[in-house]
């Protein structure tokens, strides 16, 4: 176990530092420092209710915080809301995965990004574009669909977690970030994202994963992050632990 | 006022084919019978109204069938916007009223037709505009607002006209109304045009993917930067628009602006949308579902009138075939 880092370093590519957030009387976290690497899979892991979810969705400008400083890319406070942290190259995918049933795959991965050609005044959609560049998208990750065509209520919850995936990585992101990405998912779909994970830091692009599977985070992650009651208590490298280390540190016991 | 006679609608069956999966996939799906149910109603009517009543089948009588039915399908696809993002637009026929009212008003005054179809259309769309802002922005349920409004635009509409009738004798309107190119009537062009308009706004613009991704799951699109609220806004203006361009239709066919809301206009917009295979819940729409909508509606009053059947029991047909299609499309999904 190693002391928590207070200097965010050049080759971070989002940090926080002093980080605090409150909701009324009830304290989400406090004084919190944290950092991922760029190219590198951060996780951060915690028991329900230790702050996880109310940090990451303080760094990608969901939430302000009520202290502190944040980092993306070495610019300081970088977005006051979601839509600016998305401009500036951080994706998330969503616990509740932002997808529209009625749309059809193509149409979800390009959702607010369609690819349109002008025809004078008019601006039409090119589905066709939209449709070949999908299919692209899809085999780069090779992601398994029959049809981009089709819509996304009549796939499942392994497929759906994986447009959303494959959406925040094709927007050329250089960062995505991930709320429990397997939280709902059977054995053979949760393989199937965790073996996409894998092929997002084949690409270099920078993940941070947010789970309190132990066993998947040491398989995906370069680096752990362990909170603990609304503090960061440690930060380990996922190569130097073992998970009962992990299982101490989030429960307190080491 | 526009009258895009020359837009000739051959390509509205192949784009509409274009935007779905193949045909042998579409025809197993069950959601796909759901989605034209108009179609299937209307092919029904057509057989059944053609073998009682063969003058049902006349040129004369198709023709007469497809200007009556041009007003509402007209309408529909106002009633669809709104409709595809979740809402309802019941100030739709109060709009109507207001239009015409505004219409008759500023060509008595002396205006001139075409400022007196400017002003009514404006006027109309404006109507829209506030119920989108009110809906909004004030964050009240559409169906509260769009109520509100309706009676509002009544009242307003009975203010400005003294309660009484006005009679528009412009030769513009009357050959709107009685002219003809090629097959059809110009009000039938006017409705073609609106269909085919609102078909490339739903299907192939961005637009329209937003239009659907708020029905569809409002905090999702906002999540990824729709901004919901504007697309709502426009939804609504939309509607409001068609109800202008209903009302000049209106007033061309009937000769005056009467201060007095035609229920059935609002109800049938309602119901061809259903008909049409549009989600109540938003997120999934078609052009063509409710102009099908529409006109199966209107054929059915037209045939059950041939047939010699009290005007009395029309209602009751129309309510009837409604909620069997809505109880079809329940058991479809």
């Amino acid at each position: 176990m190693s002391a928590v880092n207070h200097s965010p370093s050049a080759d971070a590519i989002l940090a926080c530092e002093g980080l605090s957030k409150h909701f009324g009387g009830i304290r989400a976290f406090t004084d919190v420092a944290f950092q991922a690497r760029r190219g590198e899979v951060t996780a951060v892991i915690g028991d329900n209710g230790a702050g996880k979810s109310t940090l990451i969705r303080c760094l990608v400008g969901v939430h302000v915080p009520d202290a502190g400083d944040i980092f993306f890319d070495g610019r300081l406070h970088p977005f006051a809301n979601p839509d600016e942290a998305r401009k500036a190259g951080i994706e998330t995918v969503h616990q509740n995965l932002a997808l529209i049933d009625e749309l059809t795959v193509a149409q979800n991965l390009f959702l607010n990004r369609e690819i349109v050609r002008r025809i004078g005044p008019l601006a039409l959609l090119d589905r066709k574009a939209m449709k070949q560049q999908a299919r692209a998208m899809l085999s780069r990750l090779s992601i398994n669909m029959p049809s981009v065509s089709q819509r996304v209520r009549r796939l499942s919850g392994g497929q759906r977690q994986a447009i959303s995936i494959c959406r925040a990585a094709g927007s050329g992101a250089k960062l995505v970030v991930m709320d429990e990405p397997t939280a709902a998912l059977g054995v053979q779909e949760t393989a199937n994202v965790e073996a996409l994970i894998r092929r997002l830091r084949e690409q270099a692009v920078s993940v941070i994963l947010v789970s309190h599977n132990f066993d998947q985070v040491r398989r995906l992650s370069d680096q752990i992050w362990v909170m603990r009651a609304g503090r960061m208590v440690a930060t380990v490298r996922s190569s130097e632990t073992t998970g009962n280390e992990l299982v101490a540190l989030v429960t307190g016991a080491a | 006022m526009t009258i895009p006679e020359q837009n000739a609608p051959v390509h509205t069956a192949g784009a509409a084919e274009e935007s779905r999966p193949s045909l042998s996939a579409l025809l197993l799906d069950p959601s796909f019978w759901a989605d034209w149910a108009s179609v299937v109603g209307l092919v029904g009517l057509v057989i059944v109204f053609g073998i009682s009543q063969p003058v049902f089948l006349s040129i004369a009588n198709l023709q007469a069938l497809l200007l009556a039915a041009a007003i509402l399908v007209v309408l529909s696809i106002g009633q669809t916007f709104v409709v595809a993002t979740a809402g309802i637009d019941l100030s739709l026929a109060a709009a109507v009223m207001l239009g015409a009212i505004i219409l008759g008003l500023v060509d008595a005054a002396g205006y001139g037709i075409f400022l007196a179809c400017v002003l009514a259309v404006a006027a109309t769309s404006a109507v829209g505009f506030l119920n989108g802002a009110l809906i909004t922005a004030g964050r009240i349920p559409d169906f509260v607002v769009t109520l509100g409004t309706l009676s509002g635009v009544t009242g307003l509409g009975l203010i400005l006209s003294g309660g009484e009738p006005i009679m528009v004798g412009s030769t513009f309107l009357l050959r709107l109304a009685s002219g003809s190119f090629g097959p059809f009537g110009y009000p039938v062009w006017v409705a073609i045009s609106a269909v085919l308009v609102a078909h490339i706004a739903l299907y192939h613009t961005r637009f329209g993917v937003h239009l659907l991704a708020t029905g569809g799951q409002v905090e999702s699109a906002s999540a990824l930067g729709i901004r919901t609220n504007r697309v709502k806004i426009a939804a609504y203006t939309i509607s409001g628009f068609c109800a202008g361009i209903a009302a000049l239709l209106l007033v061309a066919r009937i000769g005056s602006a009467e201060p007095q809301i035609n229920t059935s206009l609002l109800l049938n917009s309602v119901a061809a949308v259903v008909l049409g295979g549009v989600s109540l819940f938003g997120g999934r729409a078609s052009i063509l579902g409710p102009a099908i909508g529409a006109l199966m509606l209107t054929a059915l009053v037209n045939g059950l009138t041939l047939l010699s059947v009290s005007a009395f029991y029309q209602p009751l047909a129309v309510g009837a075939i409604v909620v069997l299609a809505a109880l079809i499309m329940r058991y479809q999904k």
